[in-house]
């Protein structure tokens, strides 16, 4: 549950970087995504083409805060999304250094108590900092968005063994990877080390086709997320015959 | 009165942020607006006025990722 919203597709889908609107338009559907997140930009080119297409796609949207770089840049631009995008919901991300695109944690837990004070439901782009995640928490946050590699990177799970923690660290709070996924596979290895959800957009819009890469994406997350439903088996040290011994016969 | 107007310096006319929004030719209920770096809602751009140097932000709606 993300405050309270259940989604059934756990795939949620950037919609920057695609060659085309209508390549957009088709990615979104192919990948079944639910949540789509959009941004607050100076007025350019086919504005009005893209609200058609957030209309249209009947998806939840999840505005942010890219390139912020303040607290309070940062809660302005939140404030302005609420009003001009009719939800609550804001990826709150601001940004601790221009080229790792690292998050500011500092920045970040701020401004985030401000948001949740006025009403916000923060999504914050973190790391896997559990300390972070805590102070995210006491602020308000009932889902943490941690990384998986620097935005737009494509390194998929950079820090396995730290998400593992952290997901083990917060059994109850929804835990979105967001950022760094490059490949369907890392996204559903996220999924099976139960990651309530995965938060992509350059791998698919630049993908030499986005759209079948859209659908792949949605598929490898709905099969990690069954898979970490139904349970996977322990991995082990040494072989193990998976065929029987009792009844073979002798044929030396 | 010269005020900046989503990063460039601009002349205007307008004595209220619900003012210069119509002068510029925005779509009022299609944008979102700043003054100073603070949020300015919508219902409460006639009773901004605007001061020589202000800066706004009047954004809209983008691909994001």
């Amino acid at each position: 549950m993300f405050y309270g919203t259940e989604l059934s597709s756990r795939l949620m889908l950037g919609t920057a970087q695609y060659p085309s609107p209508s390549v957009l338009r088709a990615a979104i559907a192919a990948s079944g995504a639910q949540v789509i997140t959009v941004s607050l930009r100076r007025e350019g080119q086919a504005g009005g083409e893209f609200r058609e297409i957030m209309a249209q796609s009947g998806c939840r949207i999840l505005p942010n805060t890219a390139g912020c770089h303040s607290a309070r840049e940062a809660v302005t631009t939140a404030q302005m999304a609420r009003e001009l995008f009719g939800t609550d919901w804001i990826k709150l991300e601001v940004i601790g250094h221009a080229d790792s695109l690292q998050p500011d944690p500092f920045a970040l837990v701020e401004a985030a108590r401000i948001l949740s004070a006025e009403g916000f439901k923060v999504f914050p782009y973190t790391t896997e900092d559990l300390i972070v995640g805590e102070r995210l928490i006491e602020a308000g946050c009932r889902v943490l968005m941690p990384w998986g590699a620097p935005i737009g990177s494509g390194q998929g799970l950079r820090h396995r063994a730290a998400l593992a923690a952290m997901r083990a660290h917060f059994p109850d709070i929804p835990l979105v990877i967001d950022a760094g996924i490059g490949a369907p596979s890392q996204a559903m290895a996220a999924m099976e080390m139960g990651f309530d959800a995965v938060l992509l957009n350059t791998a698919v819009a630049r993908a030499l086709d986005p759209v079948a890469m859209a659908r792949a994406f949605g598929q490898a997350v709905s099969a990690g997320q069954l898979a970490h439903i139904a349970g996977l088996m322990p991995p082990r040290d040494m072989a193990q015959a998976s065929t029987p011994i009792f009844g073979m016969a002798e044929l030396v | 009165m010269q005020i900046e107007l989503n990063g460039a310096q601009i002349e205007t006319r307008a004595t209220t942020l619900a003012e210069l929004i119509a002068e510029q030719e925005f779509e009022a209920t299609s944008v979102a607006t700043a003054r100073n770096g603070a949020f300015v809602p919508q219902a409460a751009r006639a009773q901004t006025d605007l001061v020589a140097s202000d800066k706004i932000e009047v954004l809209s709606p983008m691909q994001g990722g």
